[in-house]
């Protein structure tokens, strides 16, 4: 194998391996700031177990997070020097941006929340956790500015040429809202949020089905249910206006996501197969209906596929498969949320036991949907590492070798695949033990009291 | 905007300062954790690892802004430097990978097995980011091969060449020091009078190697010299260096902890310092010919970005020291063990 193909290998999967955590980080802090608030507002004690028993997970998730993370900012430079090289000028301030406003913010407040409980007030912690919660969404947004510049970079102009050409910024808030910024982090967003409420919710079905702390659970449960319900909504509002968005400015990934070959009224597929060769597509379809989503209008042409240049396109089947189930993910969330409000509105979410089953076994999808989004954003927009202005093959480390990255990429799958057995391990095992017991302390007292 | 300041002076120093922050605070964790094996009991091993608890994290936080801010100002030394020590910086980021996990994951189970192989994770890698860390500032002192295409590379083998390691044992010695009196001033009882032996021979081990490593330095690198030939007043830096280390034992023995452990921060500073003056204005000496090294001017970004970038330093900069200093000032005082720590 060529380096090329192993540096894409390997950076797919430390990112994607990354981006377990980050989400469920993110979503989990919006939900600690719930958790917390009720326990200030209320002073009822069940809130402060419950908060500090998401404070461990969050822990948990926040330093394999953190140890996956320094891996990206690193391998810019180690294994796309010459995209650095090109791009630096633009997407390096992005980077820095992170840094200096996010990450110091996020890991000065993070001693608070998780150390804090006892050496400063109630008040203090609960500012605390919100600014984490701020240093968490703050990193998103400095990170996926830089993706989307990728996506749709303006703001700069070409210097030099040759060896020594390069992207220069000319205006900085221009790089900051490119055309795709707002859309794809409000979605990116909107996904993390997703993904922490329904681990909210999966622990707290858990309990329920165990008969373990029944009122905090409910209580939790119902908390996890809102937000999931007020993100998958969300998430429509963002998907719809993302693809809006690619539509216009990327109509290549547009084109790969419906497997649309001739520039014609585009039909939207609920799923299918694309035979590339034969540039058709096997599957269920609603005739005219990407047109209607695109420009509000069934009969209006949707740029196809045979406009580009073969070399100029995505793989087109995994984008289509991966940006479909990626969207039926976000049906199924949906329909998951009206299920359970219409539950709790007729008083039986908690007595119907399929539903509570559900709910645990729904925490894996949200990270497929994460998942599978980033994968129809990134590989439909190749072949370009910057769209329309530099090729993923062009942007690789010149005296980087195959041998390499090879050696880097077994020692990465290795440690991952090491670290994700014990990740699992811890986080099952916090759960058995599960948030502290309100009978808990008096019955140490007792018992020391009765030697 | 920022008319007649030198953009690319500025950049160069602010780069210096993130990576000697990070030096300075990243320094005493990493010297924490190079010296953990010898704490032998599990609560003082715990001890140990909550002492820098609430802070490692941060203190990691100066390294990726440092990275980013080379990135984003420099873009062609971030990327000749981190391609071309390719299987060093990898084997850093395994090291950084199992530090950050064995502190969390440690005391996650009772089992003795599970918190003697964090231990064993935990002290290694921190000593291997060191030593790494350590070992390619030594290459870079020397010079790297960079061509005329500003493409360099240096394979394990030639990463590992005695003053590099000399440079690297350096390194871990510095911040075993650091660490042993950072760890003085966080420990108490019989913990903190173990602790407190660890400094005097720690302080030895580094002054060893100082003295080594500064005589190789002046035998066999005259480059790095050049400058305090011309300004003979970089020479005060040099001792007031010597001074801070000397200060070190005394302040130990007066019980002025955190006297010494400013002494041994200053020393760190004064090192980076010492470096840089030698350097300046390469960020990389080419080993080729001097016309091909990197350096502040020719390899920087535009003026504009660097002019972006320094009005977000100006707004992040106070309130990155206004963190740091809360963050120590809450978590100020002895280690105390409770239901959170780790």
């Amino acid at each position: 194998m060529d380096v090329e193909i192993l540096s894409r290998i390997q950076f797919a999967f430390t990112v994607m391996f990354h981006y377990i955590y980050p989400p469920m980080s993110i979503g989990l802090a919006v939900l600690l700031i719930f958790m917390e608030g009720m326990f200030l507002k209320t002073g009822n004690p069940m809130f402060e177990r419950m908060t500090k028993f998401w404070v461990k997970i969050f822990a948990l998730t926040f330093a394999m997070g953190v140890a996956t993370g320094i891996v990206m900012e690193f391998e810019f430079g180690t294994n796309w020097a010459t995209y650095s090289r090109y791009v630096g000028d633009v997407f390096g301030s992005a980077l820095a941006a992170e840094g200096i406003f996010a990450f110091f913010l996020e890991s000065g407040f993070l001693a608070i929340l998780l150390f804090g409980w006892d050496k400063v007030g109630p008040k203090m912690h609960f500012f605390s956790t919100i600014m984490v919660a701020a240093g968490a969404h703050l990193s998103a947004v400095w990170i996926v500015v830089a993706n989307s510049w990728m996506q749709t970079p303006t703001g700069f102009h070409i210097v030099g040429e040759g060896m020594n050409a390069r992207a220069e910024i000319i205006d900085f808030w221009a790089m900051v809202f490119n055309p795709s910024s707002i859309e794809r982090l409000s979605h990116t967003i909107g996904g993390a949020w997703i993904c922490g409420a329904f681990l909210v919710i999966s622990v707290s079905a858990y309990y329920l089905l165990k008969n373990r702390h029944v009122e905090l659970s409910r209580s939790s449960f119902k908390i996890g249910l809102s937000l999931a319900a007020f993100a998958s909504l969300f998430q429509l509002i963002t998907g719809h206006s993302s693809a809006v968005q690619v539509g216009e400015y990327q109509p290549a990934k547009m084109a790969a996501y419906e497997g649309h070959y001739n520039t014609e009224p585009g039909d939207l597929y609920l799923f299918g197969w694309v035979f590339d060769s034969e540039q058709k597509v096997i599957g269920i379809k609603i005739p005219g209906m990407l047109s209607v989503l695109l420009y509000m209008d069934s009969s209006k042409p949707v740029t196809g596929l045979n406009e580009f240049p073969p070399e100029d396109r995505p793989p087109i089947n995994l984008v289509f498969q991966t940006y479909h189930l990626m969207v039926a993910l976000g049906m199924y969330f949906i329909a998951f949320i009206v299920i359970g409000i219409f539950l709790l509105w007729r008083n039986k979410l908690f007595k119907t036991a399929w539903f509570m089953k559900l709910s645990v076994a729904s925490v894996i999808l949200p990270h497929i949907a994460n998942q599978a989004g980033w994968v129809s954003a990134e590989v439909g927009r190749q072949p370009w590492i910057v769209y329309n202005l530099l090729r993923t093959s062009d942007g690789l480390s010149k005296v980087v070798s195959a041998e390499n990255v090879l050696f880097s990429l077994i020692l990465f799958t290795l440690i991952y695949a090491l670290l994700f057995v014990l990740f699992l391990y811890l986080l099952d095992s916090k759960i058995k033990h599960g948030p502290e017991d309100e009978h808990n302390e008096p019955v140490v007292e007792q018992l020391v009291k009765a030697q | 905007m920022y008319e007649g300041l030198d953009l690319n002076l500025i950049w160069f120093i602010l780069v210096g300062i993130l990576l000697t922050g990070y030096a300075i605070l990243d320094g005493f964790d990493l010297g924490v954790g190079a010296l953990h094996l010898f704490v032998k009991d599990d609560s003082d091993r715990r001890i140990m690892i909550n002492s820098i608890g609430p802070v490692w994290d941060g203190n990691e936080v100066w390294l990726v802004t440092g990275g980013g801010a080379i990135f984003a100002a420099f873009p062609d030394v971030y990327a000749t430097v981190f391609s071309a020590f390719y299987p060093a910086i990898m084997l850093i980021l395994v090291g950084i990978i199992f530090r950050a996990v064995a502190i969390e994951f440690r005391s996650k189970n009772e089992s003795k097995r599970w918190r003697k192989s964090w231990d064993i994770a935990f002290s290694f890698s921190s000593i291997l980011i060191a030593l790494l860390f350590g070992t390619a500032l030594g290459n870079i002192i020397q010079g790297i091969p960079v061509n005329s295409e500003k493409e360099a590379y240096i394979g394990f083998f030639s990463l590992i060449n005695p003053y590099a390691i000399l440079v690297g044992i350096t390194t871990v010695a510095l911040f075993m020091m650091h660490g042993a009196i950072y760890a003085v001033m966080k420990t108490e009882g019989k913990l903190q009078s173990q602790v407190r032996g660890w400094v005097n021979n720690t302080i030895i081990f580094f002054v060893i190697c100082y003295v080594t490593v500064t005589m190789a330095t002046l035998i066999y690198l005259p480059h790095m010299t050049a400058v305090f030939k011309a300004h003979p007043e970089f020479f005060i830096l040099a001792l007031l260096n010597m001074l801070a280390v000397a200060n070190i034992p005394r302040e130990i023995h007066k019980g002025r902890e955190f006297a010494a452990f400013f002494s041994s921060s200053f020393s760190i500073a004064a090192l980076l310092g010492l470096f840089a003056l030698g350097m300046f204005p390469n960020f990389v000496t080419s080993s080729i010919a001097a016309a091909y090294s990197l350096n502040a001017y020719a390899h920087s970004s535009s003026k504009k970005t660097l002019e972006v970038m320094l009005t977000m330093a100006l707004i992040g900069i106070p309130f990155v020291l206004a963190y740091t200093a809360s963050i120590y000032w809450v978590f100020r005082g002895k280690v105390k063990l409770d239901k959170m720590s780790y």
